[in-house]
């Protein structure tokens, strides 16, 4: 931190001001005339909430995909077909048996077998031809996609929140204050709240488990130099079945997430794949703590792009990635 | 041909020398396919009903232009861009937006002369300021980013209502008629599209043997090499994406004008990625590639529901057999359905050869 605003004085003062800015307006009773402006603070505050905790999403979906790519080179565009068949198979699941714990469950599991199987049946055969499995990954999100048609349909599907997390809850955020003095706080879907502090915990536990235990040791030297790492006699086929496994994992609880937040459909595959390249592309390729700083980014951009600016919404999220790309081509917070 | 070989009973050394500089850099005017190829497309009025005409020949030259720039950017460039569809639809879009349409308030009707162009350009402007992202970061990013610019657009395209007209789209284009030709007619609709797809075609072929083309293949074999020999990768690869979005524009302008409307659909990320799977089937070693993997890529769309149902399967599952022969593409044969044919030809030639014991060498 100290050396980043010793190394770039003028973006660290941007930043410290945009974040005070940011800090001001969730916080501070909005005068009158900004309200005349740029309409309510519930709204706003609605829309920051609801931009943090879609970046919350974003993350589980992203860190899977960066993952996979920072360790094996393996750009994976049937990302997206694995969120929505994780998404699937938790409707499935908690339509069948009543639980919504069960349903992440069983679908990080079934999802991540899946990985195991792409893993070990395809891309082993093709190490070291990046645009090969990439063209390999095209090709099974097509027929990933047909085959969730073809079970599933063209309908929307919603995942049923359990009731002990329906509801709104209050949250110590003043909106504005009452003629009468009475001050008014704002009101927040408990659910999603749960779920973004579900999927900070879940990356805090990925950034503790590549930091501070041996596998993640292995895997973050694998990010560095594959084959060096393989020479020292790290058997590096289980790890790379390990890492897929994980992030496909991952991929198959944000679509149970996915469909209790919103819905499930054919389409939602491709959007969500768009989200988590846009996401890497401008946290850092390969980088947790990008991906996560991505996620927020990219959800902030999205939630109050659609509520200002409802027409040109995701020309804001493709002009952040365009700055990035011309600014720091490489990510925020990647180090190559 | 009988015009170049009549030249051969002069004794002037002259124009012998110009026949074979001409058949050097055209060394397909050689082939007896490629002239029996060329015959039955310009003698296919005559074969096929309207019908076949347009939406398997025409359709598959339209789709064939637009793989072709792609092809031109992945085969000679070493970059696979997945916006090539957008660029083209943008080429569309401002078609329908400049030009006349069913929808007054948004289109600026401009005649077809005035529209073209502005699209052409704006397009090609569009493609060219995409490749200038996507050459800054290299090789598999390009593919993410040039995905996430395509799939940006068909979003724009859909929350859009003053210049796109989300996701309704902008229908009942007008299409060019002058001359006392309606140019959207069966027959002369046709006729402009082979045009088009044989001057890209013959266009793409000259820039591949051209300095430009060479310095660009230089540039995707080797880029630090090419750098140290003072040429400029990132200007040579932006000039390759300028090239492949004007040849992607210009089949879009054919694609709005074939269907007279223009929707989100028609750019949406499944069109942009059945548009790499129609280059990487036909080949991406060769700019008759994408032609061959649009035929394949039209036939099998227009005619796999009925061949589905009468073997007794699920006429929806299309998409399904268009991802398995992709895999299978990608798996078996990484140059596509040339490579196969290139392969059967040189095992039959060796085969031949032993068999004649040598009698071609």
């Amino acid at each position: 931190m100290a050396r980043f605003i010793e190394r770039h004085p003028a973006w660290a003062l941007i930043v410290i001001i945009a974040v005070a800015v940011l800090a001001w307006l969730v916080f501070a009773i909005w005068p009158p005339g900004l309200e005349a402006a740029i309409g309510r603070k519930r709204v706003f505050l609605n829309a920051v909430l609801n931009g943090i905790t879609l970046g919350g999403l974003y993350f589980l979906v992203a860190s899977g995909f960066t993952l996979i790519f920072g360790l094996m080179r393996n750009v994976n565009l049937a990302h997206g077909s694995l969120y929505l068949f994780g998404g699937y198979i938790g409707y499935a699941v908690s339509t069948w048996t009543g639980s919504w714990i069960l349903s992440f469950i069983v679908a990080f599991i079934a999802v991540a077998l899946v990985g195991v199987i792409l893993q070990l049946a395809v891309f082993r055969r093709m190490e070291g031809q990046d645009l090969r499995q990439t063209m390999v990954t095209i090709g099974l999100s097509i027929v990933f996609a047909d085959l969730m048609l073809w079970v599933f349909g063209g309908d929307f599907y919603q995942v049923q929140t359990p009731s002990w997390l329906i509801g709104p809850v209050q949250l110590p955020l003043l909106t504005a204050i009452k003629s009468s003095g009475e001050p008014v706080y704002l009101q927040y879907p408990l659910v999603r709240l749960v779920i973004f502090a579900a999927s900070v915990v879940i990356g805090i536990a990925m950034w503790l488990a590549l930091n501070r235990t041996r596998i993640g040791m292995i895997v973050r030297a694998g990010v560095d130099d594959r084959d060096i790492l393989a020479a020292t006699g790290v058997r590096i086929q289980l790890v790379f079945v390990l890492v897929f496994a994980l992030g496909a994992g991952l991929a198959g609880i944000a679509g149970v997430v996915g469909g209790t937040f919103q819905s499930l459909s054919p389409g939602e595959d491709t959007r969500f794949l768009l989200a988590s390249l846009v996401v890497v592309i401008v946290g850092g390729m390969g980088s947790i703590p990008g991906a996560a700083l991505g996620a927020v980014i990219i959800g902030l951009a999205e939630q109050l792009g659609s509520v200002y600016i409802p027409t040109y919404a995701i020309v804001v999220t493709f002009l952040i990635m365009v700055l990035v790309l011309a600014l720091r081509p490489q990510g925020l917070l990647a180090r190559r | 041909m009988s015009l170049l070989q009549s030249t051969q009973f002069r004794p002037d050394p002259s124009a012998n020398a110009t026949r074979r500089a001409l058949l050097r850099t055209w060394p397909e005017f050689q082939n007896p396919v490629a002239w029996l190829v060329a015959l039955i497309l310009v003698i296919m009025p005559l074969i096929a009903n309207g019908f076949f005409l347009i939406e398997i020949f025409a359709t598959t030259l339209i789709l064939g232009v637009i793989a072709l720039s792609l092809m031109f950017l992945a085969g000679y460039g070493g970059m696979v861009s997945l916006m090539q569809l957008t660029v083209a639809g943008f080429a569309g879009y401002m078609v329908a937006v400049f030009g006349m349409s069913g929808n007054a308030n948004i289109s600026l009707g401009w005649p077809w002369w005035l529209a073209t162009p502005m699209a052409l350009a704006l397009a090609t402007l569009f493609g060219t300021l995409g490749g200038a992202l996507a050459v800054r970061t290299e090789g598999i990013y390009t593919i993410m980013i040039t995905l996430a610019i395509g799939a940006a657009f068909y979003y724009f395209t859909n929350q859009n209502w003053a210049i796109f007209n989300g996701h309704t789209g902008i229908n009942t284009v007008a299409t060019p008629h002058f001359w006392g030709v309606d140019w959207r007619s069966d027959i002369a609709f046709y006729y402009v599209t082979l045009g088009v797809a044989a001057i890209c075609y013959f266009a793409v072929q000259y820039v591949s043997r051209a300095p430009f083309g060479l310095a660009l293949q230089g540039v995707r074999d080797n880029p630090r090499r090419m750098a140290a020999l003072g040429f400029n990768p990132n200007a040579h690869r932006i000039a390759a994406y300028a090239f492949a979005a004007f040849i992607a524009a210009l089949g879009g302008v054919l694609q709005v004008w074939n269907y007279r409307q223009i929707s989100p659909g028609s750019v949406s990320v499944g069109a942009c990625i059945d548009v790499l799977i129609i280059a990487v089937v036909g080949g991406i070693t060769r700019p008759i590639g994408p032609f061959i993997g649009a035929l394949i890529f039209v036939l099998l769309r227009t005619f796999a529901l009925d061949v589905l149902i009468k073997l007794g399967l699920d006429g929806n599952r299309f998409r399904l057999l268009i991802g398995l022969g992709f895999l299978a593409i990608v798996f078996w044969s990484s140059d596509g359905v040339i490579g196969l044919w290139e392969r059967w030809r040189r095992r039959n030639a060796s085969s031949t050869q032993r068999s004649g014991g040598g009698r071609h060498g």
